[in-house]
């Protein structure tokens, strides 16, 4: 289970078999008699200085796996390694001067912001709750060299966020999570409230940044026209479980699961009359209270076959770096039914 | 090459105003756009949020609350002006001659409301049908849009069925009177990609099946490509460019068209090896409080001049069928 | 497919003259200029802030201009006119409205006008002071009971019991155990409102503490108080601050009914429930006795819902403000 590719480069974040389960209350007397397994059972690792991609649809539990790592959920089972350290076990006393490591960019540019304080407010408060800086000068030179990092004028330290556009929040948003200094952030789908346009802009942004400063990105996404533009590995998720991943150009040219072929085909491709052939995958995503046995995407997979409705496939190696999770590209696996 | 000569198109709004009264000022959120659709054919409506787009629906389907809205222009629908018809007209145009997909799938619907009395509702309310044979033409309906057993389905409440499946009703609901024209207004937006995918196939074979014209505003040029047959480009309240969809694709002429296009990500930049950052469009909208002097895209064009700062460039055709309104767009010899 | 679809109607628009006015220059021969589009919404007067705030938020001024006419009268009554509200003057009972006598007097010979003058004193005080206390306290419970997950079922179970008693009710019962004073109507009134505040409060904070900024800032290590003082408790002052008039305008009318039915302020203390109540015995002969309190009490409640409601659609972010 734990068979994860070892990327090149110091391994920053290494998660083990994490699960992350919610009771649904139903039972009377506040029993509760079923389970959501938001997230189950999953294992990979950051590298210093590298964007891993989650991508999945909704409900696949990618959001789930951002709040479990930041510990704005508690983890129901498994291991979260940042840099040798075991912290998912730690008191959240014990855990609060190690959050500098790990910051967030968070979806909505509306809500991520305390609408009464100003930008200035905002962004010292990370800096004064890890201590960075050493006196009042020094709060004042790390505020504006964040707001020139992230393209805002210094004079918009003074402002209130309501006074920003969509894409100018964001940009305070990031600014915020790099006040921090981290060694790794998690965007959780952060470029997809936006427009067009100021899209673009963030995305630049972000892989710009992550260069400069050599960040390691966890980047969670739906869409994988921007996941291939920002990311060094990708993992695909479906039902609370990775079940394809490996190097960008891999997965992107040579996928090895029927879900991540069906993904990328079914990408609008913005050039009429592209012709190409289109996985249209039948139905809709089961639920994750009951998922199906066996492969849990055997219910809308085009080659599903018998093994696959009662064996639960393993993520097993495909290429370097590069693990799939279906009996297809098993051996002993009979030719490819149709 | 020219259909259009042939024939009123089913639809022609002209110059349309919409200007909303707010506290600090005037808020011109359409001003002086002018288009047209014929019978059977899909036209998008592109833009990012702000531009207008949402409003020129709402103001077809005379939607919007007046005040603070204010309508100016007119819109004609098979020759008669929407903007003078009385209440009562138009709620007899309303989900019969023009009917509406909105994006959100879950509150569109009535939650307390089977999916088959919803879809019979209009047949009813239009169409005179009893509950008997509004009901087997609801039947019908979920047949067209691909829901499997539509004989269970009908008797279902909203909450049963999965985003997908809410979309298909919307869409049966919106088709069941066989409208002239459908307004699909970010009819994928809220849909996952595998979901869309299923959702815009629909689209297709519908449109050649039902015959109805489409008017499909959105912000996704990967969905305009896939389904339109002619583009309006919006940029602050204001038509910038028009076209079919290949021109426009294969030689966009208005400078926000290309940065639009420049920005979005297209997949495969492994395989071309492109690696480049993404273009991006500095900058942001213009405040529509108040009137803009000169081009309205000025503040974000790479290649602006003077000019455009003192002149706002009229909208001209550059080649056959295919208008833009920037003093530097490249112009064909032109045939028309 | 069709292919084109010609132009139509642009051509006038293209054709147009320059606008005159519009630029300075004329443009350049063969320039293709729009031309101008007319304004479909004339432009408004400007006008001064003042007009402008009325204009906008009309039930704030109108509640606020009534409560401040009352808060003056209440602070101004000895040079309002007044004789001593208390003075008894047994010859000259009952006596109807005058000019002398505004209100009349009461069945002690006492100036009803004088009294009710005063009277707005106790309401005053009673309405604000319950406001800001219940307020206060609620907010503590509300928070507590919002952040502290394991204290939340004992606390609201405790508010629920107090919730099933009707306010009036609770606060008689919490006079019956003491004596009649202003300062004990105002705990009494303050403890029956409480529960109503801190319910109010702690939704809030239940749906502040899934808002993105506060996760922002646990992540950001901001440690609880902290995220309570600067994310948490800004933010449910708006919400809090209209209930607050709420109750101050429900504690006027407690307090009255208080006094009314002898549970509240003493009768040496001239309130508008006090009045009402020894006008009581005599109110089909002499009416007015009852009337010109009801109607300063109706008009004070009256003010203070209407400021609540209007800093209700002002502090509310889905109001819209298109208008």
């Amino acid at each position: 289970m734990s068979a994860t590719p070892a990327p090149a480069g110091r391994t920053l974040l290494e998660v083990n078999d994490l699960k992350k389960h919610f009771s649904l209350g139903g039972g009377l007397f506040g029993r509760s008699t079923r389970v959501l397994k938001a997230v189950d059972g999953l294992s990979f690792t950051v590298a210093r200085g590298e964007t891993l991609s989650l991508v999945g649809e909704s409900g696949c539990g990618k959001s789930t796996v951002a709040k479990a790592l930041m510990r704005l959920y508690a983890p129901t089972a498994g291991q979260v390694v940042l840099d040798g350290k075991r912290i998912d076990d730690l008191s959240a006393g014990a855990l609060r001067p190690l959050r500098r490591h790990i910051q967030m960019v968070f979806q909505d540019p509306f809500s991520s912001l305390n609408p009464r304080m100003r930008v200035r407010a905002i962004l010292a408060e990370p800096i004064r709750n890890f201590g960075l800086a050493h006196n009042a000068a020094d709060l004042e030179s790390r505020l504006a060299s964040l707001m020139e990092r992230v393209g805002l004028p210094r004079e918009a330290l003074g402002r209130f966020p309501h006074e920003f556009s969509g894409g100018q929040r964001q940009r305070i948003g990031i600014a915020r999570a790099l006040a921090a200094e981290p060694d790794l952030i998690i965007c959780d789908e952060a470029v997809s409230a936006l427009d067009v346009s100021v899209k673009a802009q963030i995305v630049n942004l972000l892989r710009d940044l992550q260069r400069e400063l050599d960040l390691a990105m966890l980047f969670i996404s739906h869409d994988l026209a921007i996941v291939e533009h920002m990311t060094h590995r990708v993992a695909v998720m479906y039902l609370g479980k990775i079940v394809e991943i490996g190097p960008r150009r891999d997965m992107f040219l040579a996928p090895k699961h029927p879900y991540t072929q069906a993904l990328l085909s079914a990408v609008p491709i913005p050039e009429p009359g592209a012709g190409r052939t289109r996985i249209v995958l039948k139905g809709d995503v089961p639920s994750p209270i009951d998922p199906p046995a066996g492969c849990r995407f055997h219910t809308r997979c085009p080659h599903a076959f018998d093994r696959c409705r009662v064996e639960v496939p393993g993520l097993d190696p495909v290429g370097t770096g590069h693990f799939a999770a279906c009996h297809l590209n098993d051996a002993a696996a009979p030719a490819r039914a149709a | 090459m020219s259909t259009g000569v042939s024939g009123a198109p089913l639809l022609s709004i002209e110059n349309l105003q919409v200007h909303f009264r707010t506290p600090d000022g005037v808020n011109r959120a359409v001003d002086g756009v002018s288009f047209a659709i014929q019978s059977g054919e899909t036209l998008a409506i592109v833009g990012e949020s702000g531009c207008g787009k949402s409003v020129t629906s709402m103001s077809i389907l005379r939607l919007l609350p007046e005040p603070p809205a204010r309508i100016a222009g007119a819109i004609k629908f098979e020759g008669r002006n929407l903007l003078d018809l009385p209440n009562s007209a138009m709620r007899k145009i309303r989900g019969n001659d023009i009917s509406v997909i909105f994006q959100e799938p879950m509150t569109s619907l009535n939650p307390v409301l089977t999916v088959g009395r919803q879809i019979g509702e209009t047949l009813r309310l239009h169409q005179g049908l009893g509950r008997r044979e509004a009901e087997a033409r609801a039947v019908e309906m979920l047949t067209l849009v691909g829901i499997p057993e539509p004989r269970r389905r009908v008797r279902e409440y909203p909450h049963q069925l999965s985003g997908g499946m809410r979309q298909r009703v919307m869409i049966a609901i919106a088709l069941a009177c066989s409208p002239k024209l459908l307004i699909a207004d970010e009819p994928t937006t809220a849909l996952d990609v595998t979901i869309q995918a299923q959702i815009l196939d629909l689209m297709r074979d519908l449109k050649a099946r039902v015959g109805a014209a489409i008017m499909l505003i959105t912000h996704d040029l990967g969905v305009v490509a896939e389904v339109a047959d002619r583009v309006v480009v919006m940029y602050a309240g204001r038509k910038v460019e028009e076209a079919p969809v290949r021109d426009l694709f294969r030689a966009p002429r208005h400078p926000y068209t290309r940065g639009l296009m420049g920005a979005v990500p297209k997949l495969g930049a492994v395989e071309h090896g492109a690696d480049a950052r993404l273009a991006e469009i500095p900058g942001m909208v213009p405040s529509l409080k108040g009137r803009i002097e000169g081009c309205v895209f000025a503040g974000r064009c790479p290649d602006v001049t003077d000019l455009c700062r003192a002149y706002a460039p009229a909208l001209e055709p550059k080649a056959p069928g295919h208008l833009a309104a920037c003093h530097y767009a490249p112009k064909d010899a032109l045939a028309a | 497919m069709t292919a084109t679809v010609a132009p139509f109607s642009d051509s006038a628009r293209q054709a147009g003259a320059p606008p005159e006015g519009a630029a300075p220059k004329a443009p350049p021969p063969g320039l293709a200029v729009a031309a101008p589009l007319p304004d479909v919404i004339p432009a408004r007067k400007r006008r001064g802030p003042i007009w402008t705030y009325v204009r906008r938020n009309p039930t704030i001024v109108v509640g606020g201009v009534l409560l401040l006419v009352v808060f003056l009268m209440a602070v101004l009554a000895p040079w309002l006119g007044t004789v001593d509200p208390t003075a008894l003057a047994p010859a000259k009972r009952t006596r109807v409205p005058s000019a002398q006598y505004w209100f009349g007097t009461d069945m002690l010979g006492r100036d009803v006008y004088s009294r009710v003058v005063y009277g707005a004193r106790v309401s005053l005080l009673v309405g604000f002071s319950v406001a800001f206390l219940a307020s206060i306290a609620g907010l503590a419970v509300g928070l507590v009971s919002g952040m502290v997950r394991w204290l939340d079922g004992i606390v609201m179970r405790v508010v629920d019991g107090m919730m099933s008693i009707p306010p009036i009710l609770l606060a008689v019962a919490l006079m019956a155990l003491t004596r009649g004073s202003v300062q004990n109507v105002i705990v009494a009134i303050t403890i029956a409102e409480i529960p109503r505040v801190a319910r109010l409060v702690r939704g809030v904070v239940l749906s502040l503490r899934e808002q993105p900024y506060v996760e922002a800032a646990v992540t950001t290590g901001t440690r609880m108080p902290a995220i309570i003082w600067r994310h948490i408790l800004p933010n449910t002052l708006a919400p809090m601050t209209v209930q607050a008039t709420y109750i101050c305008a429900s504690a006027m009318i407690t307090e009255a009914i208080l006094s009314f039915i002898g549970a509240g302020v003493p009768p040496s203390t001239p309130s508008w429930g006090n009045i009402m109540a020894e006008g009581r015995a005599l109110w089909q002969v002499k009416f007015y006795i009852i009337l010109f309190p009801a109607i300063f009490l109706s008009m004070t409640v009256l003010a203070v819902n209407l400021v609540g409601d209007g800093l209700r659609d002002a502090l509310d972010p889905r109001m819209a403000k298109d208008v």
